[in-house]
């Protein structure tokens, strides 16, 4: 038993001076897997917790969101509507809704407007999103001035600033009272721009859609599932798009990894048949190699994946900030929540470490299970 | 202590360069002597060499080991036999490089699995009797040929063989150092070593204190 561990403990001994005389080919080498790793275990960190912070907080918003069409597009919903829905079993909570985009031609960029539900909001007063207060460089206290669609100043104060954690969906929003709302936008009383029903059972979400499309014909109910689904695929459209683009480079790694893995040098394959020569084991020598193998991919991984992790979590994964966000002019800060997934660590391990150990392997033993005579020449 | 009974040695066999470099060679070896394998090159020494050390197999013939038939082992057998009871010189004495001399003498015990420190202690040992003990933390590379070959010895001596195997050992030395190798042959065969040398060096095969001599011509013995 001693025997056996001591013999692991030369052969490592060799392997890692084996590693140290190779050391710029290894470094290389280390160099390029670390990228590799790093850049798909960014991606994997990244797509995964924007879909988990977006579902968290879809997981807040309503079952249904009821929307008015006229010839096709989306337009004011009549307040009437909300008796007409009457009392429909399953329907918890119903409400119309009062939200709208504002461009800002001052830092060029659309923001979100809002009437919040649980919230009461002075004439003059108003809530931003955190990516606001950083475009326009406000805080609270501070006053905004915009101009509405019919051409008159509005002033508002800020009062408060939106907590940063859900910063994804808030980024671009501001709060204001109902009567700013509608004045702002010259919206009559008896209109909303939308109406949400909460359903409490998930199961009776679509028999209270189908209620919903017979009782009101021109009106079309979204559901939170589908919403959900849509992030989904955006996300994993995202995601796919980081991988094709990553392809090329897995691509001329794994030829890399190849060339320096199985391309034994003419001096390697000498020193395999030197070690044969005085007494190693074809299988020492692959466990040899299985070590160097071992050494270089798994350093590799465990540095590529914490600078990922680092990058994303920490670093707000600067580099695909503009390829998986670009969808508002106004960045959301994004701080998620360090989240690891065991599954993706494993895949990625077993797409990574997996291949370069075997890439190792092959060509080694390749070359160890030949006679040995060879070194006499 | 070895024998050798009608053995053959094909390359490439059944392809159209096939070639017969041994063509049915019976020898003894004995236990304790230093034998010399001579003759012109191309003759089949160093195949000859390379089967009796384990290093590849014949194509026909047997291979007796102390009347253990080595020819039908199976490689791992022959790697345990090769480690235990050979210790080679290579014409190019085949040092790893990169590593320290000491390094490299202790390599043939490495898969033994030994504690470190008496292996050191034994590697720098051997290394004191070769007077190369100041030598022993300097890369290979930088050594001379006569500090090559004898860090070769050493690392040939290592797991205590009984049978020192040598291919040309004198190739890449001047006659004075040529000689000096064969007086350390001589002392190791007063150790009880057996020995067999290759060789086309006339400082070899004259040499006074070697045992049998063995002429070979074109895979064949030649009788003389
Ligand atoms: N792997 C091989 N494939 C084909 N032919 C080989 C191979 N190895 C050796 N030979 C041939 O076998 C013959 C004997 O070679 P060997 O090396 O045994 O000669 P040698 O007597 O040691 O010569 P030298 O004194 O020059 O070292 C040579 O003609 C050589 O070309
Ligand atoms: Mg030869």
């Amino acid at each position: 038993m001693k025997k056996l561990i001591l013999r692991q403990k030369y052969l490592i001994d060799f392997t890692l001076s084996s590693l140290k005389r190779r050391l710029a080919k290894n470094l290389g080498l280390l160099l390029v897997y670390t990228l590799i790793v790093f850049l798909l275990a960014s991606v994997m960190l990244f797509t995964h917790s924007l879909r988990r912070e977006a579902g968290i907080i879809l997981e807040s918003s309503p079952e249904i969101i009821l929307q008015r069409l006229v010839a096709g597009r989306h337009d004011l919903m009549p307040a009437e509507y909300l008796d007409r829905i009457g009392r429909i079993r399953g329907v918890t909570r119903k409400a119309g809704r009062l939200w709208g985009y504002f461009y800002d031609p001052a830092v060029q960029a659309n923001y979100t407007l809002m009437v919040p539900r649980d919230r009461d909001l002075g004439q003059q007063e108003v809530v931003i999103g955190a990516g606001i207060a950083r475009t326009r460089g406000v805080d609270v206290g501070d006053f905004l001035t915009f101009r509405s669609s019919d051409g008159r100043a509005f002033s508002f104060r800020v009062v408060d600033i939106l907590e940063a954690d859900a910063e994804l969906v808030n980024a671009d929003l501001l709060l204001v009272s109902e009567g700013t709302y509608r004045d702002f936008f010259g919206i009559p009383a008896d209109r909303f721009t939308d109406i949400v029903l909460q359903v409490r059972n998930p199961s009776e979400v679509r028999k209270v859609a189908e209620k919903l499309t017979v009782l009101l014909p021109d009106a079309r109910p979204i559901l939170r599932e589908e919403i959900l689904r849509t992030y989904d695929s955006i996300f994993s459209w995202r995601q796919g798009i980081v991988f094709v683009l990553l392809g090329g480079s897995i691509l001329a790694f794994v030829i890399f990894a190849w060339d320096k893995a199985s391309g034994l040098s003419a001096e390697e394959k000498r020193e395999i048949g030197i070690l044969k020569a005085i007494g190693w084991e074809t299988s020492d020598v692959i466990r040899m190699k299985f070590w160097e193998g071992s050494i270089v991919s798994l350093t590799a991984f465990l540095l590529g994946f914490i600078l990922a992790y680092l990058h994303v979590f920490y670093g707000q994964a600067a580099l695909f900030e503009p390829v998986l966000k670009g969808w508002a002019v106004i960045y959301p800060s994004f701080n998620p929540t360090p989240f690891v997934d065991g599954l993706q660590v494993a895949t990625l391990f077993f797409f990574t470490v997996f291949p370069y150990t075997v890439a190792t392997i092959i060509p080694i033993w390749q070359a160890s299970i030949t006679d040995p005579d060879a070194v006499m020449r | 202590m070895i024998e050798l009974d009608d053995v053959k040695k094909a390359f490439n066999q059944g392809r159209p360069n096939e070639f017969w470099a041994i063509r049915g060679v019976s020898l003894r070896v004995d236990a304790n002597r230093i034998t010399v394998l001579k003759g012109p090159s191309g003759s089949g020494k160093t195949t000859l060499l390379s089967m009796i050390g384990c290093l590849s197999r014949p194509t026909s013939g047997r291979i007796l080991l102390r009347s253990r038939i080595l020819s039908g082992l199976p490689e791992r057998f022959l790697t345990e036999i090769r480690r235990k009871t050979f210790g080679f010189i290579f014409q190019q004495f085949n040092l790893v490089k990169g590593l320290t001399v000491l390094e490299n003498v202790m390599l043939p015990a490495y898969p033994l699995g030994l504690d470190h420190q008496p292996l050191k202690e034994a590697a720098l040992k051997l290394l004191g009797q070769f007077n190369m003990e100041s030598k022993a933390d300097s890369k290979v590379e930088w050594l001379s040929g006569g500090e090559a070959q004898r860090t070769a010895i050493c690392r040939a001596l290592i797991n205590d063989p009984e049978i020192l195997i040598a291919d040309e050992p004198t190739a890449n030395l001047d006659t004075r150092l040529s000689r000096e190798f064969m007086a350390i042959i001589r002392d190791l065969k007063q150790q009880g070593k057996t020995v067999i040398v290759t060789s086309h060096d006339p400082v070899v095969f004259e040499y006074a204190g070697i045992d049998t001599v063995v002429e070979m011509r074109d895979g064949n013995l030649a009788e003389a």
